[in-house]
């Protein structure tokens, strides 16, 4: 059996765990979702339309999220149900909780993958290493392992002809010893980043928070999202909810428009895999565009509004 | 206060990586200590600003002692190097580090948010868990007053400010602060600094919970059409009609 870590909202589950579910369907057909925390009740509804059996628990020891109350919940409830399989989302807090959940079961832990396959007694998986220059396939064979899967990378799953089952779990979790003393969410109007099918991207070659506005103007047009390198968030120019690359977000669209951007090996980790790389920069030499299909040699301050226009045309 | 540093050696990220027969060959390439564990050995050294009490553990090869000697240079008193070339998983290095940090009995211990080489965010929250201890990961900004922890991290949707007591594991990241070089006298000191060795037996950790399949280097074919934008109106008219007869994607 196989145990996913649902993600949702209290509301809704979120678009990884569809992600994960058809992941599972592929490995093994008996599938239990685990939902955890405040709202898990609200969800189960949903959650029963994809899989046989939803497991809820509404702990308050599960508000707000702590890896370590987490990973306790999740032990329990893999070795009641004899998982053989738990998948976690790739996110951060699930690439911190899987981890601690492969110490306590003394499982192998296969981590962020792209690509799972079943083998005898066990899967084998494909991830991406060496900042992403290196896709690695890596095996495991336990009577459990733990991996995490990349989100973006896996189709969403459809409903199932029939609902599964719901049940509510009780489990004896120790009380978080960590204080959250603040949050600040990060929320943008435009399409999100890691679902975008285009995405425009400014670097520090941007210059100053105000003439974002170009990349803004251009993305609007085209109904891309915005991106920005981590010089761009560090110098406060945008939400560091925008940043790509190996301490930001990891984005697959389209077609990745960049402006301002060198192509630091840092930055291309998060979004190397883009079917189309397109830059736009001053310097012939910057190391974009030796990973790019399509680019201008030129300054942003006169290419951006002329891709906007020249996109407007196009859409009229 | 005592804090450990766990480090690595990790191609340079600008370095280019080669595979030779399904696998990842280091041979010639520029390899250094990780930069995301350079943050922890900065913040230690921040902390504990004369280095008394501050200690870098590595598990790896022979080749890590460049970034043990890299580390010491930049100001750690002394190292703990459990050398080892196998193919660890990450619940084994875990195991085996958690022994070292029973036997050193540190405060704090820091670990890079995600290496160089695996990609893996893994180790830190690892060894909480083999601790039992608390973690931070993702940590951007750090006050400690006694043996209260006040921190900021990076979670999915934004960052979080948390409030935590000592013993903790912190992974560390871009942005907590500006890693020192070392000076030339430093560099010369660390030289005589103490690395202590040890082998996988002394712990008495089995590995193998993971096997290397193969890695594989995947240069997607770009096309590197590049124009030239001297006129700015024509040169975008082009890359729009580009992207859309003949990328098709907008
Ligand atoms: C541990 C670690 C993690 C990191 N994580 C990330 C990450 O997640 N994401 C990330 O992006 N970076 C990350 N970095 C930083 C990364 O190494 C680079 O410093 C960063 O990506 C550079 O951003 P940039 O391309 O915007 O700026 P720069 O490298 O300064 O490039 C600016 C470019 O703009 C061009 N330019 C300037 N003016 C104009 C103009 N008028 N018209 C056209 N072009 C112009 C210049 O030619 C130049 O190529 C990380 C670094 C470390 C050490
Ligand atoms: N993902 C990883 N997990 C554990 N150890 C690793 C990993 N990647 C690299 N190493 C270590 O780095 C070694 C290479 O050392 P050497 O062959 O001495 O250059 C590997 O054999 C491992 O010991």
């Amino acid at each position: 059996m196989i145990l996913i870590l649902a993600e949702h909202d209290g509301k809704k589950l979120k678009k990884t765990s569809l992600e994960m579910i058809s992941a599972a369907r592929g490995l093994n057909p008996e599938i239990t979702v685990a939902l955890l925390g405040a709202g898990a009740g609200k969800v189960a509804e949903e959650a029963a339309k994809y899989v046989g059996q939803v497991l809820v628990v509404e702990d308050p020891k599960l508000e707000p999220y702590d890896a370590r109350v987490y990973s306790q919940a999740l032990q329990q409830i893999a070795e009641q149900a004899e998982a053989s399989l738990v998948l976690i989302a790739g996110t951060r807090a699930g690439r911190e909780l899987a981890p601690r959940l492969a110490v306590r079961l003394d499982a192998p832990y296969l981590e962020d993958a792209v690509k799972l396959e079943g083998i005898q007694d066990g899967l084998r998986i494909s991830h991406y290493a060496f900042l992403a220059r290196v896709t690695e396939t890596l095996e495991a064979t336990a009577s459990v392992i733990i991996a995490t899967v990349k989100p973006n990378t896996q189709p969403a799953a459809a409903p199932n002809a029939q609902d599964g089952d719901i049940f509510e779990v009780e489990l004896e979790l120790t009380a978080s010893s960590v204080r959250v003393l603040g949050r600040t969410q990060e929320k943008t109007a435009r399409v999100a980043l890691t679902e975008a099918s285009l995405v425009v991207t400014g670097g520090r070659g941007m210059g100053s928070m105000e003439n974002f506005k170009l990349i803004e103007d251009l993305a609007d047009v085209l109904g891309a999202g915005v991106g920005a390198t981590r010089a761009a968030v560090d110098a406060g120019w945008r939400p560091y909810a925008e940043q790509v690359g190996q301490t930001g977000k990891t984005v697959q669209p389209n077609a990745y428009i960049c402006a301002g951007v060198s192509g630091a090996v840092q930055h291309l980790s998060g979004m190397g895999k883009s079917k189309y790389i397109v830059a736009i920069n001053k310097d012939a030499e910057a190391p974009i565009f030796k990973v790019a299909d399509y680019g201008i040699v030129g300054d942003l301050n006169l290419i951006l509004p002329a891709l906007t226009a020249a996109a407007k045309r196009l859409k009229d | 206060m005592k804090i450990l540093c766990l480090i690595r050696q990790v191609p340079d990220a600008e370095a280019r990586v080669k595979a030779k027969n399904g696998l990842v060959d280091l041979e010639g390439a520029t390899l250094a200590l990780d930069g995301m564990d350079e943050y922890g050995v900065e913040q230690a050294l921040r902390i504990n600003t004369d280095g008394a009490n501050t200690v870098a553990v590595a598990l790896g090869g022979a080749r890590f002692e460049d970034a043990i000697r890299r580390a010491l240079a930049m100001g750690l008193e002394r190292a703990i190097h459990v050398e080892s070339s196998e193919h660890l998983d990450v619940v084994t290095q875990a195991k085996i580090l958690a022994k070292i940090v029973q036997e050193e009995q540190p405060d704090l211990v820091f670990c890079g948010g995600q290496h160089a080489d695996s990609d893996s965010q893994a180790l830190g929250a690892a060894l909480a868990e083999a601790l039992n201890w608390n973690q931070i990961t993702w940590t951007t900004a750090l006050e400690i007053e006694n043996s209260s922890v006040k921190a900021t991290h990076d979670v999915d949707d934004g960052k979080e400010q948390l409030e935590l007591e000592l013993p903790l594991v912190i992974t560390t990241q871009q942005g907590l602060n500006e890693p020192r070089y070392p000076t030339l006298p430093n560099i010369m000191k660390a030289k005589k600094k103490e690395i202590r060795k040890a082998s996988l037996a002394d712990y008495g950790v089995a590995g193998g919970k993971v096997r290397v399949v193969k890695q594989e280097i995947q240069d997607k074919q770009r096309l590197n059409k590049l124009i030239d934008g001297k006129d700015p109106t024509a040169a975008a008219e082009e890359l729009i009609k580009l992207l859309h007869v003949e990328a098709k994607v907008i």
